[in-house]
This record gives C-alpha cells, structure tokens and sequence, in this order.
C-alpha cells in the first residue's frame, strides 16, 4: 500500500498555486468519469428509441396474432410469441428447482473446503460458456445421445442449462442476505437444518429468489444460438387453437429471437419496418421482465424489516 | 430432501463435464486427423470441399482474437471509468439510476445487439468511414464493447467497493482531492478486481455468438484494417452447423471449434476467478 505523497500548500488560508491545480485536476477528472458513465447511457436510450420509432408503423394487431405468411415477409409473428413463451415456461420448471436448490446446497450445507471451492467454480464456468457451445452440448446431448430429436424439448432443456448459473447466483444472494441470527434463534429451539431452511430461511428470502426467476425469464426470451441448433424452427406455422399449440415432445417451434435472426439475414424482400417491429418486441419484452425484477427488488428493500 | 439438495449442488459440477463430454464425443473421430500445424496455424478454411477438405482455424481464431482486442480497447476505458464514476464520484441518487441503466444494458440480447449492428450501426459506418461495407470488425468490436461494459462496470465497482473505507479516509485526512484517492490508493489497491473485471469482460466478447454472426461481415480472411470483414470461431459454429451433415467431416471439425472455445472460455474464467481469490485471501 503506498501513501498518497501530498504536500499541503504553506500558507493555510490562501489559495495556492498548488491548491488551484489540484482542484482543477479534481474537475476534470469528475467531469472526464461523468462522461464515461454518460457513455453508457446514450446508447440504450437511443437504441430502444430508434428501434421503436422505426418498428411502430409494422406494430397492429395482425402482426401479434397472424401466422407469417410469405417466408416471413407478410402477416405476423404469433406462432414466435408461443414458442418462446413455451421456450421459457418449460426451462424454467427444470432449471428454476435445481438452480434454487443448487443455491440452498452452496449457502447452508456446504463447508468452507476445497470441494465447495469447485462447485463454485464450476457455476462461475458454466456461467462463462459461449452460447453456441451451450447449443453444440445441447445437439450432441439431447437431440442425438438422448434421442429426443429436435424439438421444443431438446430447446428448453439446453436453455434451463445456460440459465441455471443466474438463479443459482441471485438464490445465493437472497439466502446470504437472512441474518445468521435468524437461523441460530431456530436452531436453539430444536429445529433441524432443514427444517429451519423451510419455515425461516426460504420464506425470509422468497422474494430475492422471485427477482432472480424473473431475470431468468429474461435472459431466456432472448437467446438464440443455443435454441437454434436444437429445436426453433425458421419457420412453422401454427393452425389450431387452443392450450397446447406445440408438441413440446415431437414438435419443433418458432421463437421470437430466432424469427428476428432470420427475418433480418435470411427471409427476402422483407420491409424494413416489420424487422424493426420484431426487433422492438422482443427488446420490449426483455426490457419489461428486467423493469418487473427491478421495480419488484425496490419495492422489497422499501419494505425490508431487518 | 437433504440428498436432493446435495444432488442438485453437484449439479454445476456434472453439466460443465457433461457440456465438455458431450462436445468432444461429436468432434472426438476427427481428433487424430487435427494437428497443430494443419487446424490452429493453417489459414485456409473450407472444410466442405469435395476432395481436399481444409480445416485450417488461424483465419477465424485470428478474427476472434482481433475483433475481442478492438472490442476491449473501446469498453475498458469506459468501463472501468464508469465503475470508478459509480463507486466514488456520484451521489447516491445518480448512482441507483446508473445501476439500473447497466441492468437494463446488460440485458439487451445479442441477436437484438446483431440487428442494431446491421441496421443502424452499419449504415452509419459506411457515411461516417466511407468505407464500401458497413458490416466490419469495427462495427462488431462497437457491440462486442456495449455487451461487454456492463460486466467491466459491475464487477469493477464491487472491486472499487471492497476496498475499506478506512484507506479512503486516511487519504482525504491527508487533505487529498477524490480523484489524488482515486489514482494513488483506491486504483492500486483494486487492481486486482479491475483486473479480473476485464477478463470476464474478455470472455463475455470471446464467447459471444448472434452479435458477431450478424454484424462482422463473415468472412474468414485475415483482417488488413479494422473496417474488413471478419470471421469469428463462434459465428462460424452458428453459420455452417446447419449446413453440415451429421457426423460428416465439417460437422465434426465445428464440434472440435467448440472444445476449443470451451476451453479458451475456461482459462479465461479460471484465471479471473484466481485473481479475485487471490486478493480475498491476501486482505483477510
């Protein structure tokens, strides 16, 4: 650690020459840091505007209930709003009880000791692996090993792969943020490890552990690379009504970013404005998820009792 | 359930071997065929020729590595400046909005950050640079480094946070400006955070698939100015496992792509993570 070598100027009430200077560097460097973090600012804001503005005038009520017609360039996307939400509901009910079980492991049984080191690291690693090889693991795994095909299960079961490192990290914060006391006060009454987890621990934290289901949900909506090589089709219209308009187990399905991707460098003579118009729905959908989480932790923190 | 629970903590541990096993097996027979000299430093990559295949990665590790570094060079001054802005500069009030703000960038998802590349990006490239295509490593380096902020941002703030109270007090009791603290103690004494808030940044761009795909061009050259067109190892994967039959030559050289970027990914998360676990271990 070395000491800041600072030497205050002689005369104590005057300003100084030296004094002048440091201040100046002081401004410059707020400002210089304000801008960088301004920075970061502008392109969200006009990205999320320019991508609307453009879009709206593709935005009706055809284009969220039609089927697409023409290879994508005509009608709407509604058989891609079911496929990514079948996408979602299905991954998070494997990955959202493992992931939060996962969490309960880490934060209440596991000992401080080399082999908690590793699980550690390997949920830092599974969260580090590019996308695509999620998807490369997901065709070897459940498309080919396990026979399931491509289908929108083979899809899910890659997402709620890639997605558990998010619950596991948001669970183990929540869990972490119960105080010590909290658990000690129902061990001294006889509880078991378990049972204080149950009645104290889990219900103490079930709202950081929502936050962190919702965030979920988010990053879900949004990829791509993975569910494209394991079970979103380019295209694939769907006819019926009703509740269950895929086949989660045979069929393939259509998903909003995958329609996006293709939409944008594969369909032909598409207008500028539908792309956009994708474009902004689905940014819309993540952004609204992300606002939900965020908007739900304030409301939490705003009411917390310890 | 106590078994259960134990089961699902070894959860992480099976799906990051089970991701390794899995992509190996696919790529695993055209292992022996792959040597350093025809697959890492061979240049030619056109592995779907009838006759003589070539498998050559150079041109595509070269377009990952190039297009990360650009990416790198733009969102760790800005990244690193935020976080310090964040961590010390701003009143409480700023900060939660800038918070939010990251979040909310963070969240955007790549195949969006791909679109905005081709559609708003490149057209402003080409009138800005005058250059013939829009679609280039600078146009991907810009949405590799609008992806990546976010992480250099949080990550270096906690680091910047870490660092105790105590040594920003005894620097401003020896009558030192914010930023005399910043530069002479907080920096030094984080550095090793920051350090490990840019490499998870570098795995963020290296690992990064759609954006890249649809924003630099895709071609497998090596790059001569920032404005060609470049191929990453990542893209590739995403463009050609469609087209490539199962268990045929091409598709098994992919899968061998993917083990390499596993891999390339794991050093560099391993590496951040020794990095922070070093510093905890020297200041308890």
């Amino acid at each position: 650690m070395s000491t800041p070598a600072i030497s205050v100027g002689s005369a104590p009430f005057a300003q100084t020459r030296h004094a002048r200077k440091k201040q100046r560097a002081e401004f410059v460097a707020r400002c210089f840091f304000g801008a960088m973090a301004g920075a970061m600012v502008i392109p969200l804001l006009l990205i999320v505007g320019y991508v609307v503005i453009k879009g709206a005038p593709a935005m009706s009520w055809e284009f969220f209930t039609a089927n697409p017609r023409r290879g994508g360039a005509a009608g709407g996307i509604w058989p891609a709003l079911v496929g990514t939400l079948y996408l979602i509901v299905i991954s998070l009910c494997i990955s959202a009880p493992i992931g939060v079980l996962a969490a309960v492991y880490l934060n209440e049984y596991a000992k401080e000791n080399w082999f908690t080191r590793i699980v550690n690291l390997a949920v830092v690693n599974l969260a580090g692996v590019p996308s695509i090889v999620h998807g490369l693991f997901g065709l070897g795994a459940f498309v080919y090993a396990m026979h399931f095909g491509k289908s929108v299960l083979s899809a899910a079961l890659t997402l709620s792969i890639m997605t558990l490192p998010v619950i596991i990290a948001s669970t183990k914060e929540a869990l972490a943020a119960v105080p010590l006391s909290f658990r000690e006060a129902c061990w001294n009454v006889g509880a078991t490890r378990w049972q204080t987890i149950r009645r104290i621990v889990l219900p103490n934290s079930i709202s950081g552990i929502l936050t962190g289901v919702i965030l979920q949900v988010s990053r879900t909506a949004g990829e791509t690379a993975p569910v494209m090589l394991t079970g979103v089709a380019t295209f694939k219209a769907i006819e019926g009504s009703g509740l269950f308009l895929y086949n989660p187990f045979s069929e393939q399905c259509m998903a909003l970013s995958m329609h996006l991707f293709y939409i944008r460098t594969q369909a032909s003579g598409v207008k500028e404005e539908l792309s956009f118009a994708i474009a902004a729905t689905l940014l819309g959908v993540v952004l609204l998820v992300n606002v939900t989480a965020i908007l739900f932790r304030l409301f939490l923190r705003s009411r917390k009792k310890w | 359930m106590e078994l259960l629970i134990k089961l699902c903590g070894l959860s992480a541990i099976v799906f990051v071997f089970g991701i390794f096993f899995f992509v190996l097996r696919e790529g695993l027979p055209m292992l022996p065929r792959l040597t350093p000299g025809n697959f890492l430093f061979n240049f030619e990559w056109d592995p779907s020729a009838s006759g003589s295949p070539k498998f050559g990665v150079g041109a595509l590790l070269i377009g990952s590595v190039s297009v990360t570094v650009l990416a790198m060079v733009i969102a760790v001054p800005f990244g690193l400046g935020a976080a310090v802005f964040v961590s010390e500069f701003c009143s409480r009030k700023t900060k939660e909005t800038l918070k939010i703000v990251i979040e909310l960038l963070a969240a955007i998802p790549s195949v969006v950050w791909g679109f905005i590349g081709m559609s708003v990006l490149g057209p402003v490239i080409t009138t800005v640079f005058h250059v013939p295509l829009g679609s280039n490593m600078f146009n991907g380096a810009v949405l590799l480094a609008l992806m990546s902020v976010p992480i250099i941002v949080s990550i270096g703030e906690d680091s910047l946070k870490a660092v105790p109270d105590s040594y920003r007090e005894a620097a401003l009791a020896l009558g030192a400006t914010r930023w005399q603290t910043v530069y002479r103690v907080l920096l030094p004494a984080a550095k090793n955070g920051l350090l490990a808030a840019v490499l998870l940044g570098v795995g963020r761009a290296v690992g990064e698939t759609m954006a890249v795909l649809m924003a630099t061009g895709h071609s497998a050259r090596i790059p001569h100015s920032i404005f060609d067109p470049v191929q990453t190892l990542t893209a590739t994967i995403a463009a050609e496992l469609g087209e490539a039959r199962q268990g045929s030559d091409h598709y098994q050289v992919l899968f061998v792509i993917g083990v390499l970027l596993f891999a390339i990914t794991f050093v560099v998360n391993l590496s951040a993570d020794l990095v922070v676990k070093g510093i905890r271990k020297k200041s308890s």
